[in-house]
């Protein structure tokens, strides 16, 4: 699980174009979303496409995404779960 | 016809790995070898803190750049600038990104953050945003920049009150050939604003 | 100023290919969106509204037998065509042109060529074929394009450029777009719903349109409608999210309303923007809130005509004078009970009304706002 984390990290500051954070300074529980990473909505939509390329889950209400989104460390729970690739 | 006299206050360009301001050099980058590189150098240089930055496009990123480099020693900007901007190649940069994500049926991952920027009048949203200028905006595409027709326009503007200023230009990106200039108007200056003299500093 | 008036107009859509059939259509409530099944478009069925490409080839051959073209080309010759035909006094030689177009032939991305894909090529196309000594100048700003186009226009007539403009707007429905509408988890599963409780998202559309502004009142035929006011406006907030508080939009729309020397209260009818995307409905509820019109009657008419990209504001605007002339409004199709939070007056059944003054709004990605006053002059 601590692999996935680190991967999500990864893959966040890289899809999201996060040039100014590094992966040590986000932490597993931080808020993404509102005072945390601070994303924004475009920022949700690019994540539901990454669900779905890297780890073939494709939400079935893309309201669904903001329990998901919520911080690495449910994402990382929900992907390991229900991942298919 | 407009008799009004208006003035071109301030100009900018980047081209060739240079960045111009009223005719002087501001600053030039020999060690980049791409596109995204260069526009993080002049983002260095210019010492931003704007994270929004490296979300945008490379389109974005130049008339984002230009623009900062424009607006640079004023203290404030009226929120009624206008923003009148043209090119050749629209948002055909990232058109052409978006679909190959859609190329191939057995691989199709449209991104969301790539499609929000094949629209070329986003680079408006974004000087809109930085500055937050809620103007009169329009973003026109022509063959090459027409002088005469983008200078009318910016005249009419401020002439019937729509806009205090305009930030009229020309920001083209296509295959990685870029093309930008930025012209700064407004109702007082040395610099009257014609279509030659437009055409003299684009072409300086 | 010089007054700017709607002289003449075509409208190629799904609904028909001249204004009064789809003025006919519209007062049957019939819509052009239906589930397409077309593979050269998405590789499942989706609602959407497209042009049927057998009817639009007979339509062409009546007045060319060039292939040559795209069909969003030939969309738009066969618009201003119609429009130069029924109106023999308009020499398009010596208009001003202005061509509305987000996305042009962005079909020809997918092959070797791309060169089809500039959206100059358009404008090229457009001053072969009708002979024009300059080059039409293209606009392409988001989903405002036709609303600030026909402004555009105005003010070019305004300043005494020209005396005469000719707008032109067009856009397909595309792979490019619907993928990136569908990436944003923007289109509704059924046809869309502007301001409904049940809405999900928009339709897309396609469709050409074409209108004859001129400053000149001998060119009036039938009853003057002219655009009395113009503004647009950025809201400051968003690339794409519509701004919370509605802020360019009620920009614009305060402007337009103090160029064309009026008060709220004197709009009879909005035209709205109305995609049925949850927030934008919402913002335009909150925008003609601020600007003291919730009661004034207002559709949308994406529930006809899809979205149509470059051409919606146009299509809208256009209808828009055929309202005032006729005095008539149009339920607005897909509503049934109002999904936004604050006050809005929807029309949901077709009916009469004596009509002065129309406000049409458009709203779009990069936060650009656009709102025009059009007016019917009483004699």
């Amino acid at each position: 699980m601590a692999e996935l984390r680190e991967e999500l990290k990864e893959k966040l500051i890289e899809q999201l174009s996060l040039e100014d954070v590094e992966v040590s300074e986000i932490g597993d529980d931080d808020p993404l979303f509102g005072d945390g990473l601070g994303l924004d909505s475009i920022d949700a939509l690019e994540l539901i496409v990454l669900l779905e390329k890297d780890y073939g889950i494709k939400l079935k209400d893309p309201k669904e995404g903001k329990a998901i989104f919520e911080s690495i460390g449910v994402m990382a729970d929900y992907i390991s779960k229900h991942r298919t690739k | 016809m407009i008799k009004e006299k208006y003035y071109i206050s301030d100009f900018c360009s980047i081209r060739d790995k240079k960045i111009f301001k009223n005719g002087d050099q501001l600053h030039i980058d020999l060690e980049s070898d791409n596109l995204k590189d260069f526009a993080k150098g002049v983002y260095k240089f210019l010492e931003l803190k704007y994270p929004k930055f490296h979300k945008m496009d490379e389109l974005c990123k130049l008339g984002f750049l230009a623009s900062e480099v424009l607006l640079k020693d004023r203290e404030k900007v009226d929120r009624d600038t206008a923003l009148v901007l043209s090119n050749r190649s629209s948002s055909l940069d990232t058109d052409r990104k978006h679909q190959i994500s859609i190329q191939d049926r057995e691989d199709f991952y449209p991104s969301p953050a790539v499609f929000v920027y094949t629209l070329p009048n986003i680079i408006m949203g974004e000087i809109s945003i930085k500055n937050n200028l809620k103007s009169e905006n329009a973003f026109f595409v022509t063959e090459n920049f027409d002088t005469d027709f983008m200078s009318n326009y910016s005249k009419i503007l401020m002439n019937t009150g729509k806009a205090s200023n305009v930030i009229c230009g020309w920001v083209d990106l296509d295959n990685d050939k870029y093309d930008v200039f930025l012209a700064f108007l407004s109702k007082k200056g040395e610099k009257e604003l014609t279509k030659e003299e437009l055409n003299n500093l684009y072409n300086q | 100023m010089k007054k700017v008036y709607l002289i003449a107009d075509n409208i190629i859509s799904p609904l028909g290919f001249s204004t009064e059939e789809n003025i006919e259509n519209l007062r049957l409530n019939k819509t052009g969106i239906k589930k397409v099944d077309d593979d050269d478009i998405w590789s499942k069925p989706f609602f959407g509204a497209v042009i049927d490409n057998d009817k639009l080839s007979v339509a062409w051959n009546t007045i060319s037998n060039d292939s040559v073209y795209t069909k969003l080309e030939k969309m738009m010759l066969l618009s201003v065509s119609k429009l130069l035909t029924e109106n023999p006094s308009l020499d398009i030689t010596k208009c001003g042109v202005i061509i509305s177009t987000t996305k042009g032939n962005i079909n020809s991305l997918r092959g070797d060529s791309d060169e089809k894909a500039y959206l100059a090529s358009i404008s090229k196309t457009v001053q072969r074929y009708f002979k024009l000594d300059h080059t039409p100048v293209i606009l392409s700003n988001a989903c405002i394009s036709g609303g600030l186009a026909l402004a555009v226009g105005k003010r070019m007539i305004q300043s005494e450029l020209f005396e005469d403009v000719v707008v032109i707007g067009g856009d397909l429905l595309s792979e490019f777009t619907l993928s990136g509408f569908f990436s944003f988890q923007a289109v509704s599963t059924a046809p869309c719903k502007p301001f409904c409780k049940n809405r999900t998202g928009i339709s897309l559309g396609e469709a050409a349109a074409s209108a004859w502004l001129s400053s000149n009142k001998k060119n009036v035929t039938e009853e003057a409608i002219s655009i009395t006011g113009d503004a647009s406006a950025n809201d400051a907030n968003h690339i794409s999210g519509p701004s919370r508080t509605g802020e360019g939009l009620f920009i614009s729309i305060t402007k337009a309303l103090k160029e064309a020397g009026i008060e709220s209260n004197q709009i009879d009818y909005i035209t709205a923007h109305g995609t049925a995307t949850p927030y934008n409905d919402e913002m335009e509820a909150i925008a003609f809130n601020r600007a003291g019109m919730k009661s004034v009657p207002i559709n949308s008419l994406k529930g006809y005509y899809g979205h149509t990209l470059g051409a919606s504001a146009l299509i809208e605007s256009i209808i828009a004078r055929h309202c005032l002339i006729n005095n008539e409004l149009f339920a607005s199709l897909g509503f049934e009970e109002l999904g936004v939070s604050e006050p809005i007056n929807v029309i949901d059944k077709n009916h009469k009304k004596e009509l002065k003054r129309v406000l049409k709004t458009a709203s779009g990605f990069g936060g650009c706002n656009v709102a025009l006053i059009i007016e019917k002059e009483v004699s």
